[in-house]
């Protein structure tokens, strides 16, 4: 009697662990795909035109090119809270890069986050957007980047913290945060709104950055487009909490994506200077889904932000009025910034953006404003764009708080900043630790 | 009254406080090395040092001084007496109409004081924001090449060596 029962016990404990296992074994182990053969296979030129539209719109080349490396060729760091994962190296060199990658390999990739070879990719790939995307778009960018020069390059080893260097660990983040499958069509709204949703939620992956990220490094679907950061930078809120002076509409989004600054709202700054870049000369359709999309996202606005958008335009308008040297801000902004950015009797001899639309101003946090004031803002390499320059040699710490206050105050009718003499001193390089996965090119 | 410290001497100024240094540099103190431009930080060709970092003069109002050291082309040579970075830009013939040179200079002194040996890219990046019109950039890279060498070694008189 007892020997049954221990032996019944013994058994059932076998097949728990048994299913036990293999449920591990179903959600860690991923097989490898089987090398391609060697040799370009072929692709229509229309469909590489397509994928390099894509690519574009996906920002591939922000992370999977370090400084002054070839295109693809991967090796950029990018900065977690969990430690560095490097960008891997795109281009079709069969030893560096993804050139032994089947079709199947890298449609896979882009679905799961697994590599060719099984192992998981960690989230620092957005796959839990790149998920979302239509089959012939991956093949249309598989396409792309197979078309490209193949470019021999080792890329350095992740250096995560104990356990997040464990890959298997990033199979239990999928089970709780990958949320596969194509994104559903939502029929209250116009085809393009949908193709838009589908670009920013899918390939574009706007919410990697301008959405809060939870401790584990995954974004917080509830909050999603609330504002998040990326590199030292505030990625603002794309929805209600948007801190633009003039609420944003999709005309005005449309521009600025295009053109990378925008006459309501200023020029794309940080990590968001490459992104607007990349949209430089993606289809018009593409781009107006984009922006119709993002417009939606903050609903129309209150008649508490009409108000402050008029009493915005208003300084705008009245801005030539006499210079305010009667503060030490005041005094700086007269003699540093008032050149370009007008005010203090100074017309502006260039355009530069009137602060009262400047949405670094009207921030919870002064990052960004201190990250421009100090760094300036330098054109995308190899592109025309606009150049403020950089007043860190300038400015002491206290005369970068006093102007800060002064502006804050004077431009966007805002009390000063808490905590702004610590973050000033803290210095530029330190990022916050609000949340997030850092992306976006780091400012030259 | 406002005392600057400039090229090691106590200058005393009196202007507005928010008047750009530039303003008060050629106008005040005849100091005319650092030349205005465009006025927006633009161009560099009024660049001194602040502290031994290149500013664009024209965007410093004299209000964020107070003691700091603001050193111009004056204060590294002299006509008689050239400074290493002065001799080879002469050297190398490296100044067309001249009027970039100034900002230049000071921008590659910087460089020079923290770097004795840059190499030809690093001199690029370093003078980026510096414009000349004239297109002497590649005379602008060699004088700075042989301020280096003159730098390491004065004896040498700047010659080349392989």
């Amino acid at each position: 009697m007892r020997a049954g029962w221990i032996i019944g016990s013994v058994l059932a404990l076998a097949v728990a662990l048994g299913a036990a296992g293999t449920l591990l074994f179903a959600v860690l182990w991923r097989p490898a795909i089987p090398l391609a053969p060697p040799g370009q296979p072929a692709f229509e030129g229309a469909r590489i035109v397509r994928g390099a539209q894509l690519a574009s719109i996906g920002n591939c080349n922000v992370c999977h090119t370090r400084e002054d490396g070839r295109p693809y060729a991967g090796g950029r760091p990018i900065d977690t809270p969990f430690g560095t994962v490097y960008a891997s190296n795109i281009t079709p060199d069969a030893e560096t890069g993804i050139g032994g990658w089947s079709e199947a390999a890298f449609v896979r990739a882009m679905r799961e986050g697994v590599s060719r070879d099984g192992h998981h990719l960690y989230p620092a790939f957005p796959y839990d957007h790149m998920t979302k995307m239509r089959e012939e778009d991956i093949r249309a960018v598989y396409a792309f980047v197979m078309t490209r020069r193949p470019v021999r390059a080792s890329v350095p080893h992740n250096a995560l913290a104990f356990p997040f260097n464990h890959r298997p660990l990033v199979a239990v983040w999928k089970l709780l945060f990958l949320d596969r499958g194509a994104l559903k069509e939502d029929p209250r709204h116009t085809a393009e709104w949908n193709e838009g949703a589908y670009l920013v939620e899918g390939l574009g992956h706007c919410g990697a950055c301008h959405t809060p990220r939870n401790a584990l490094g995954a974004e917080r679907a509830k909050q999603a487009f609330a504002g998040g950061s990326s590199d030292g930078w505030i990625a603002p809120a794309l929805d209600a909490a948007s801190p633009a002076a003039v609420p944003w509409d999709a005309e005005g989004l449309y521009h600025y994506l295009r053109a990378g600054a925008e006459s309501l709202h200023g020029v794309a700054a940080g990590p968001m200077a490459p992104v607007a870049s990349n949209l430089a000369d993606v289809p018009d359709a593409d781009l107006r889904a984009i922006a119709t999309y993002v417009a939606s996202l903050a609903g129309t606005p209150t008649r508490e932000r009409q108000f402050d958008a008029e009493r915005a335009l208003a300084l705008v308008r009245g801005s030539a009025g006499g210079r305010d040297a009667t503060s030490d801000g005041g005094t700086i902004y007269a003699g540093a910034c008032a050149q370009c950015h007008g005010g203090a009797g100074r017309e502006p001899l260039i355009p530069a953006l009137n602060l009262a639309l400047s949405s670094a101003l009207r921030l919870p946090r002064p990052d960004n404003a201190l990250n421009i004031l100090r760094q300036g803002i330098a054109p995308v390499a190899d592109a025309a764009g606009p150049i403020m320059p950089p007043f860190a040699a300038v400015l002491t710490e206290p005369q970068i708080i006093a102007l800060l206050d002064y502006v804050r105050s004077h431009f966007a009718g805002r009390p000063s900043w808490t905590g702004l003499a610590e973050v000033v001193r803290a210095g530029q390089k330190d990022r916050i630790e609000t949340n997030g996965i850092a992306s976006g090119r780091r400012q030259p | 009254m406002m005392t600057l410290n400039v090229n090691g001497l106590a200058r005393q100024v009196d202007s507005e406080p928010d008047t750009p240094l530039l303003y008060v540099l050629r106008n005040d103190l005849a100091l005319n090395g650092a030349k205005f431009g465009c006025g927006l930080g633009q161009c560099g060709a009024c660049t001194v040092l602040l502290d031994g970092e290149p500013v664009f003069s024209c965007l410093v109002p004299i209000s964020v001084l107070q003691e700091r050291r603001v050193t111009t082309l004056e204060g590294i040579g002299t006509p008689r007496e050239p400074g290493p970075l002065q001799r080879a830009f002469i050297e190398e013939q490296a100044a067309q109409c001249g009027y970039c040179i100034a900002g230049m200079v000071l921008r590659a002194h910087a460089l020079l004081e923290r770097n004795k040996d840059p190499d030809d890219a690093e001199i690029r990046r370093q003078l980026q924001p510096n414009l000349c019109r004239c297109g002497t950039h590649m005379r602008i890279v060699r004088a700075v090449q042989r301020a280096a060498r003159l730098m390491r070694s004065p004896a040498e008189g700047g010659a080349h060596k392989k």
